[in-house]
């Protein structure tokens, strides 16, 4: 048997062939030419339009419904109400795993957020099923909204984020503090923030018999798949997503929601393919977001500036009938050896939708907190905050004690600071100016996200024209999935990228597992690479069997996929090609599967993160506080780089996300109503082109043998953590002041001239 | 959506007709009135869509040295004329720095200067808003208002005009002319919008079927384009409506200040001429102190009316500011990024 299968030592593999390449986007053409599908792009025929009445308050209840008026308008088929709907097959308030949310699908007249859904009219266009709703004319019974982190008592959570304990000890904090020269307490806020992604949430739903065929861009086929199924009380196999394409999701579509639900409910009602798409202020409820958060931190350092403690307390919120809690104070487990280490959470129930994950949960709020402790901390010993992350340089997990998998951190600092030119930075804050008198700031922040992975399989073949299939059930979000997962199956099975089928974006595929955690390149790509070698064992089992193969015998030996031949490992001059093979055997093609699934073994021994170092320059007005961000240079360690076109690309709106969190995103919610008063993208602010300076991103070479068999560590998420806290403190270095609550706006910066 | 008529007149008169009786508004670009309706704000059973009417989209240079203004010109092309922006500098800054460039191609003159106030209590149909709903109260005042008005609001509104094309138009005494059932008439800019007092819903002089036809800027407003600007203070660099704003003019003679023009945006339900601050300003040399004297006079009588004393400081801030820009004179082209604090930082690529 040729050693071929293999998960940790990639040897059929010749990098650099066409991982490693920066190919530009094969979906590219299909965008700027409007041919790619997006799923509101879909219209069957006989299809009808819903629309979605939501709330306008937050908490209390719907007394009445003018259902008579809407089914009176012209063009309306159907009012979709909570007395009159298809039946469930389970109760939407049931979780029957971790990753189900509990939806509003109109079980009940109870509003429990403003933006619920009350209601859906269908109607023959849109039109009319807008005004429909609007003629449905809502009455509510009343009660006062819990709103913000002061809302009611808090508890301590049993879990934050997906199953982390709320509370970690390593050493004594207040022993550490005690002991400290000097001391850090500081209360940082963040505020709510919305996922926003460009496409809003969509479906098409048609039903045919007990079969469900659906349009839906999601990061999680398999997981709506099978909630949909027990929603519904269907099998799996009767069920069809496509999601080929997604106008980012950012969290905001991994699970199923109520409204895409709804979708699939009313196409039931009416017996009419159905297309439903929320309107951008319908996004500010059922959808999820990001929860805000206080977070306090106090921190103690010895007289050399080495940290002797890092307590790091997050208060968040939920909404009052399910549980997600944003895992902020976890930010501080891994970046910093501190002698002591304590993290903590405790929560309030809101009348808000239930928070979920939102681009770097937990990661990029905590990292903007922790960052600026840590800055005033450098302030306060009076070290440069370069050098003093540099002295407290965690060269093992401090929480943990595991040693890193890899980390090349410190090559992240040096080839940034470098870049950026660092080393001219004046220790005391508001020194720097440009030649039009305005301040200039220079902050750093350190990146960190954990390197995950999720269960996936693929399925490979190899084709009797010598070409490749393979097969994933994966998601592009824009991220460029439909590119760097070919490269791998290239490679996987020794062919050109043009020469593999590459097949994902629908739910009929083998499981990709959910795009989300930055884990999906490795999840995929492993389970991609498997299935490669599989299916390439396979090949060469027919060949090495076969005495008529210049490779017979080569058992041994083994062989090597390479350009769509076989050929001998200890005789490169023999081989031959898979056409060749497969003539020969006369099959049709060979075909196998493989699987990715993180490495227990591996876990348990090594701390595995993706880690990085950013580097900020604003400016800031001295009399009018308007901040500009006018540089950015970001180097990221993240292990193998699969595409560094599109890693660049990612790593680059991670940056101006990062930008987005310090100065820009605020969800504002009247503090009475409990509404969202700038739910739209003219008032809630995301950073413009002009907002948006160089950035310069700067991969660093990394090699993680650990990991998974390709080395990968995941993009995603990592480029918003540590730049949100480098944009702060250059703020702060740019002005002398310290700002603790997000985004910083001009009244903070007035305070002084 | 609700359904409404739609008509299409072809003279300025069936216009003024269609649009005098009850429930009728007019379409121009619609940038700010589509919004209104998609969002249950307005719901108007007429629209008079003006924008195949003839003579409304010419700019012209009057015998006297006026200008003319269709009010049908765009944003963008008005901004882009090359004479227009020689002449009003601060005028065409002011456009480039609003919106975004996609509006601006769209958006007209006649439709900038009736846009609705920004206020989310406004739009938010759930709020108790006097604006929209007369007598129903103002559900801003104690809300989410660190934007708000901070000079002429009263209890029952504390909203802001969010244009930026008023505000150095206001300053250089702009004419509005205006088509009605009585016939033609016009009236200064400064006199169009009123300030909100117990009806705030009333938000211009405007009667039934007034159309504007076109905007007018006297002989005079040339005298001042070799000192004006237009600073605006907003919360990113591009496509945010100001927090506050600032248009100031000088005619300078002999290094002294012959002729002062201020007027502020974002403070207040129109645009606010600051003439109290023009007096101070009259024969005196252009120097920071005397600008000092004249925010304050700008400012007198600004008051709070919620979350936003900053604004009254920014407000002076930002007139001191505007003041010494425009004595250090206009620059030869408007700034890749107009209007703004950074306007002057090398390698601005766009707004």
């Amino acid at each position: 048997m040729p050693e071929l299968n293999l998960t940790s030592a990639p040897a059929h593999l010749r990098h650099g062939s066409n991982i490693g390449q920066p190919l530009t986007r094969r979906d590219g053409i299909l965008k700027v030419t409007g041919r790619a599908t997006y799923a509101a792009d879909n219209h069957p025929p006989g299809m009808l339009f819903a629309v979605m009445a939501v709330s306008s308050i937050a908490r209390g209840r719907v007394t009445s419904l003018d259902v008579a008026a809407a089914k009176r308008h012209p063009g309306v088929v159907d009012v979709m109400t909570p007395d009159h709907k298809p039946q469930l097959a389970i109760d939407p308030e049931i979780k029957t795993n971790p990753f189900v949310f509990r939806m509003e699908v109109l079980q009940s007249n109870e509003v429990r957020y403003a933006n619920q859904p009350i209601a859906v009219v269908i109607a023959e266009t849109l039109e009319a099923a807008t005004e429909g709703v609007a003629l449905l004319a809502p009455r509510y019974d009343e009660l006062p909204p819990l709103v913000g982190l002061d809302a009611g008592e808090t508890f301590v959570p049993p879990v934050v984020g997906v199953g982390n304990p709320s509370e970690h000890h390593h050493g004594d904090v207040e022993a550490g503090l005690a002991a400290a020269e000097k001391r850090i307490d500081a209360t940082y806020e963040t505020p709510p923030q919305y996922h926003n992604a460009m496409e809003p949430h969509a479906i098409v739903a048609s039903w045919d018999g007990d079969r469900l065929q659906i349009d839906m861009p999601t990061q999680g086929l398999m997981l709506s798949l099978a909630r949909i199924a027990e929603l519904f009380g269907i099998a799996q196999d009767k069920i069809h997503i496509r999601s080929p394409f997604l106008g980012g999701g950012f969290g905001s579509k991994g699970l199923m929601t109520g409204p895409p639900t709804l979708g699939i409910m009313a196409a039931k009602l009416v017996g009419r393919p159905v297309k439903l798409v929320l309107r951008r202020e319908q996004m500010y409820g059922p959808v999820g977001h990001r929860a805000p958060t206080r977070q306090r931190l106090r921190i103690g350092a010895d007289g050399e500036g080495r940290l002797t403690a890092l307590d790091h307390h997050a208060r968040t919120v939920s909404s009052t009938f399910d549980d997600f809690y944003e895992p902020a104070a976890d930010a501080s487990h891994t970046l910093y050896a501190a002698a002591a280490i304590r993290t903590s959470h405790d929560a309030v129930r809101v009348n808000t939708g239930t928070p979920l994950f939102m681009r770097a949960p937990g990661e990029a709020t905590g990292s903007i907190a922790l960052e600026s402790a840590i800055d005033e901390m450098a302030w306060a010993c009076g070290i440069d905050p370069l050098a003093f992350r540099l002295k407290n340089y965690a060269e093992v997990e401090p929480i943990s004690g595991k040693p890193f998998s890899s980390k090349a951190l410190r090559a992240c600092y040096e080839q940034g600071a470098a870049r950026f030119g660092w080393a001219k930075r004046s220790l005391q804050p508001r020194q720097m100016r440009d030649d039009d008198g305005l301040l200039v700031g220079w902050g750093v922040g350190t990146a960190t996200f954990p390197a995950l992975m999720f269960q996936a399989e693929a399925r490979a073949a190899i084709r009797r024209d010598g070409s490749g299939v393979m097969e994933i059930g994966a998601h592009d979000m824009g991220q460029g999935a439909w590119t760097a997962l070919a490269q791998i199956a290239a490679d996987a099975v020794g062919l050109d990228v043009d020469r593999v089928e590459f097949k994902a974006g629908t739910s009929d595929l083998p499981d990709a597992g959910i795009a989300g955690g930055s884990a999906h390149t490795a999840t995929a790509g492993s389970a991609i690479h498997s299935a490669g070698a599989a299916v390439i064992a396979k090949l060469a089992d027919l060949a090495t069997n076969d005495e008529r193969s210049p490779l017979f015998g080569a058992g041994n030996a083994g062989v090597i996929a390479r350009d769509g031949r076989l050929i001998r490992r200890d005789d490169e001059s023999r081989g031959e090609s898979y056409a060749e093979i497969l003539a020969r055997a006369g099959v049709a093609e060979v075909e196998a599967r493989g699987t990715g699934a993180p490495n227990p073994a591996a876990m348990e021994e090594y701390a595995m993160h993706a880690h990085g170092a950013v580097f900020a320059e604003v400016k800031v007005d001295p009399e009018l506080g308007q901040v500009r961000v006018t540089r950015m240079v970001g180097a990221f360690a993240a292990g193998r780089i699969v595409n560094p076109r599109m890693v660049q690309s990612q790593l680059c709106g991670g940056l101006i996300w990062g930008m987005s969190f310090a100065l820009h995103e605020e969800a504002v919610t009247d503090r009475r109503s409990g509404r969202i008063m700038n739910a739209n993208l003219g008032e809630y602010h995301i950073p413009v082109n002009a907002d948006v300076p160089p950035l310069d991103v700067i991969t660093v070479e990394e090699h993680d043998p650990h990991v998974n068999a390709l080395g990968i560590k995941g993009v995603g998420e990592i480029g918003i953590t540590g730049s949100a806290g480098a944009v702060a403190n250059a703020v702060w270095h740019a002005t002398g002041v310290r700002v603790r609550r997000f985004p910083i706006r001009i009244e903070e910066l007035l305070t002084q001239r | 959506m609700k359904q409404f008529d739609y008509v299409r007149p072809g003279t300025i008169a069936e216009a003024v007709a269609a649009a005098a009786r009850p429930g009728a508004v007019y379409l121009a670009a619609g940038t700010n009135l589509l919004d209104l309706m998609k969002g249950g704000v307005s719901r108007p059973d007429r629209l008079v869509d003006v924008t195949h009417l003839n003579g409304l989209d010419g700019i012209e240079t009057l015998a006297d040295g006026g200008l003319r203004i269709g009010a049908l010109v765009n944003n963008a092309d008005l901004a882009h004329n090359a004479e227009f922006a020689r002449s009003y500098p601060a005028v065409a800054e002011a456009l480039l720095s609003g919106a975004s460039a996609q509006l601006r191609n769209a958006a007209t003159v006649g439709g900038n200067l009736l846009q609705r106030t920004r206020c989310a209590y406004f739009y938010d149909t759930a709020s108790r808003c006097n604006k929209r709903e007369p007598g129903s109260g103002c559900d801003a005042r104690d809300g989410e208002n660190r934007s708000h008005a901070v000079l002429g609001w009263s209890e029952s509104c504390i909203a802001t005009h969010p244009s930026d094309f008023c505000v150095p138009l206001v300053a250089l005494d702009a004419v509005v002319e205006i088509e009605g059932s009585n016939g033609r008439r016009e009236i200064a800019l400064d006199a169009l919008h009123r300030l909100p007092g117990d009806t705030p819903g009333r938000e211009s002089v405007l009667e039934p079927g007034d159309l504007i036809v076109a905007v007018r800027l006297p002989p005079a407003a040339r005298g001042f384009a070799a000192h004006a600007r237009y600073l605006k203070v907003r919360e990113r660099t591009s496509y945010a409506f100001a927090l506050v704003s600032a248009a100031a003019a000088l005619r300078i003679e002999n290094g002294r200040i012959a002729e002062a023009r201020l007027a502020l945006g974002g403070v207040a339900a129109k645009p606010w001429r600051a003439r109290a601050a023009e007096d101070v300003l009259g024969n005196v040399a252009p120097t920071p102190d005397a600008f000092q004297e004249a925010a304050w006079r700008a400012l007198e009588g600004a008051k709070p009316s919620g979350d936003n004393a900053f604004k009254i400081e920014l407000a002076r801030r930002i007139v001191v500011r505007a003041l010494l820009l425009a004595a250090a004179g206009t620059p030869a082209r408007i700034p890749a990024l107009p209007a703004s604090p950074f306007a002057s930082i090398s390698g601005a690529i766009h707004a």
